[in-house]
């Protein structure tokens, strides 16, 4: 079984939901990547997702276009971020690690190539933003043959239609998207999300995370009683950003801990609900 | 002039017919976005389509192109600087004839009306030099929308004048200040905007980029260019041109000036980019001569990109062709050899602009100054009987301040 299902399944037995943190690998710089796993890790990440900063970030807000600009300043680039997990997969074999990026620096190694590198390095799944399932046909077979999962978005603006199409294609989980807009965005409305949960659970059974707007553990904790996963992006990517480089890993680890108490919270919600 | 186009245009044995049902020529193009946008291209894609078949639709376009825009432009004989060269006879589409100056407003004419059409009350627009900036808070001055344009902070220090000129005509202007600060992106910020406030906003797109439809869409309503020099060229020439030949920087006026003539297997199509200071120097902004195919602002095709795929910061003397990517169908153009591409240098585009204002009275934009040039490299190795025609996208009032700089001249 795969570290992503395993992670579910464990969580699913625990009535948990996973806490994911994001972060753009090689934010301050990639000297401080693994440093930034540990800490995110021992302060209770189910599953890590590190963005591979790209100079054109379309889907993101500011926060995250900054992390990009301050890792690609940087040097950090993609064979750099495959060495970093590999090198990270030597003390734990069991976190899931996610890439999240753009199609551009994927394409450019070649997606062959960069699957079996991928592979080779321990990452568990993969979400580019702008690979649509309309444009991913050989993008999925690709990873299949890696064994990595593909990893899809949903939106509040998703048909019934565009929902089966990601279900078909999507392994390790889905991200819905909570908000119209870039990442960084206002706050959600939990209401709304529950509904479009409601909706897209009817038709799979692949799990299902929310992210994009999460930013305070009581959203966090409220989230958690009926999503599978909560991706926390930007306030991390925040809090990365006002610390010292040498403090960075430290402070998310500490910011993450309190987003982790809010979600274990949840766990009586969910029995009770 | 008449100016209907014949219905029954000569056409080579294979019809051309692209994009495809998904957007796509060949490999490029496409819908590289995010879910978040899938929707609202959707609803683009259809409301479109509908606008397409509208007969109410184009005959409103029609009268507008004729009656605001001032439409058909001319074709010119350039005889003086022919003369000059020695060589085939140069001909100009006039697009510097248009209201707003240059190409531009036939493509957010035709978008703006298609933005009424799906009710948006606001639309958004990057822009580079400001020319499509300009054409656009014109149109939305035009029909009382209001108008937000995204500028990079590079771009709005170096083209104050149309900065000024969109804020007179009622325009919001938001410097950009992420990532190069040009024109890639201010796209990257428009394209943000409109995933945040897609249910009241139509995102017009100034060139044939973008994910689908927007490569399609943009060049549909620039080839009214092509569809009146398929008319015009017969009437003042006797025949259709050997070559014709456009400036390529996103590739929306090249696109309007090939796309009728593909069908004419005997009529060569060469797009002209912007060699910089030299292809070798890597500052340059020849994306198909030199770049390598790639993923960029929501479609596949050729992009100026580093070793670990990266976009890189381009240049050119002219702002309008200062893009790192450009329009999918010439990517498909170039490689299945339907088009060929060259570059000329800032130096050979100044020089060209200066020889046009000089022989014939007409100053050209610097964009299409790299057109000409390459028309004035090409027309002495021809017999006096071959015929180019060079698209004249725009006129060269805004490139007063750069060009008198370059000449070593301060106001
Ligand atoms: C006069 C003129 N020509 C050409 C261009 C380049 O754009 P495109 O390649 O889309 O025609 C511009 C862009 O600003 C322009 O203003």
């Amino acid at each position: 079984m795969s570290r992503i299902a395993a992670t579910f399944e464990r969580l699913r037995a625990g009535r948990r939901a996973a806490l994911v943190p994001f972060v753009t690998a090689g934010d301050p710089t990639p000297a401080h990547t693994i440093a930034m796993l540990r800490a995110l890790v021992a302060n209770g990440a189910d599953v890590v997702e590190l963005g591979v900063p790209f100079s054109d970030p379309m889907a993101d807000g500011p926060t995250i276009q900054r992390a990009s600009e301050r890792a690609l300043r940087a040097g950090t680039g993609l064979a750099m971020i495959l060495d970093a997990v590999k090198q990270y997969r030597r003390e734990d074999d069991r976190t899931p690690i996610v890439l999240m990026g753009y199609a551009n620096p994927v394409e450019h190694m070649g997606i062959a190539s960069f699957a079996s590198r991928a592979k080779d390095s321990g990452v568990d799944g993969v979400l580019i933003v702008d690979y649509p399932p309309e444009e991913s046909g050989a993008w999925v077979q690709a990873l299949a043959g890696a064994g990595i999962d593909p990893i899809f978005l949903l939106a509040p603006t998703s048909s019934e239609a565009r929902i089966d199409l990601v279900s078909r294609m999507a392994k390790g989980y889905i991200y819905y998207v909570s908000l119209k807009g870039v990442t960084g965005s206002a706050h959600i409305d939990t209401a709304d999300v529950e509904r479009m949960l409601a909706r897209i659970r009817a038709r799979t059974a692949v799990p299902v995370g929310v992210g994009f707007g999460i930013r305070d553990p009581q959203t966090a904790r409220a989230i958690a009683r009926f999503a599978d996963a909560v991706v926390i992006g930007s306030r991390i990517v925040e809090e990365i950003e006002r610390a010292e480089p040498d403090q960075a890993a430290a402070r998310a680890g500490a910011l993450l801990a309190e987003f982790r108490a809010g979600i274990d919270a949840a766990v009586g919600d969910r029995a009770a609900a | 002039m008449q100016m209907r186009v014949p219905v029954a245009e000569p056409r080579s044995p294979e019809t051309y017919d692209l994009p495809d049902a998904t957007g796509h020529f060949g490999p490029y193009g496409g819908t590289f976005v995010g879910e978040t946008l899938q929707a609202a291209l959707q609803e683009l894609r259809e409301a479109y389509d509908a606008c397409r078949k509208d007969v109410a639709f184009q005959d409103e376009l029609a009268y507008e192109l004729e009656h605001y825009v001032g439409r058909p432009s001319p074709v010119y004989h350039a005889k003086r600087l022919s003369d000059d060269l020695g060589g085939a006879q140069i001909y100009l589409k006039r697009e510097d004839l248009n209201h707003t100056g240059a190409h531009k407003v036939n493509n957010t004419m035709g978008q703006a009306l298609v933005a009424r059409r799906m009710g948006k009350p606001r639309v958004i627009a990057e822009t580079g030099a400001g020319q499509h900036g300009v054409a656009t808070a014109t149109v939305a001055a035009r029909y009382g929308m209001e108008c937000v344009v995204y500028m990079g902070t590079e771009d709005v220090a170096r083209q104050a004048q149309n900065v000024y000129r969109m804020k007179l005509l009622g325009a919001t202007v938001i410097p950009v200040s992420s990532g190069s600060r040009t024109l890639k992106d201010a796209l990257n910020e428009a394209m943000r905007d409109w995933v945040t406030n897609v249910a009241n906003t139509f995102y017009i797109i100034g060139t044939v980029a973008g994910p689908h439809p927007y490569p399609m869409m943009v060049r549909d309503f620039n080839s009214v260019v092509g569809k009146e020099c398929l008319v015009q060229m017969p009437a003042l020439a006797g025949r259709q041109p050997d070559y014709v030949l456009a400036c390529v920087g996103g590739g929306s006026n090249a696109m309007g000036i090939f796309y009728p003539y593909i069908p004419h297997a005997g009529v060569k199509l060469v797009g002209v980019e912007a060699g910089g200071l030299g292809i070798a120097t890597g500052k340059h902004a020849a994306t198909l001569s030199a770049g390598t195919p790639g993923v960029l602002h929501g479609n596949r095709t050729y992009l100026m990109q580093d070793a670990d795929g990266q976009i890189l910061e381009t240049h050119s003397i002219s702002a309008g062709l200062d893009y790192p990517g450009v329009g999918p169908e010439h990517a498909w153009l170039k490689d299945c050899g339907r088009a060929s591409y060259v570059s000329v240098t800032d130096d050979e585009a100044l020089a060209a602009f200066h020889a046009l204002c000089r022989t014939e009275g007409i100053i050209p934009a610097l964009e299409s100054s790299h057109a000409v040039a390459h028309a004035m490299k090409m027309a002495p190795a021809l017999g006096r009987d071959r015929i180019l025609l060079v698209n004249l996208s725009g006129r060269g009032d805004k490139d007063m301040h750069t060009v008198a700089k370059a000449s070593g001249i301060v106001f």
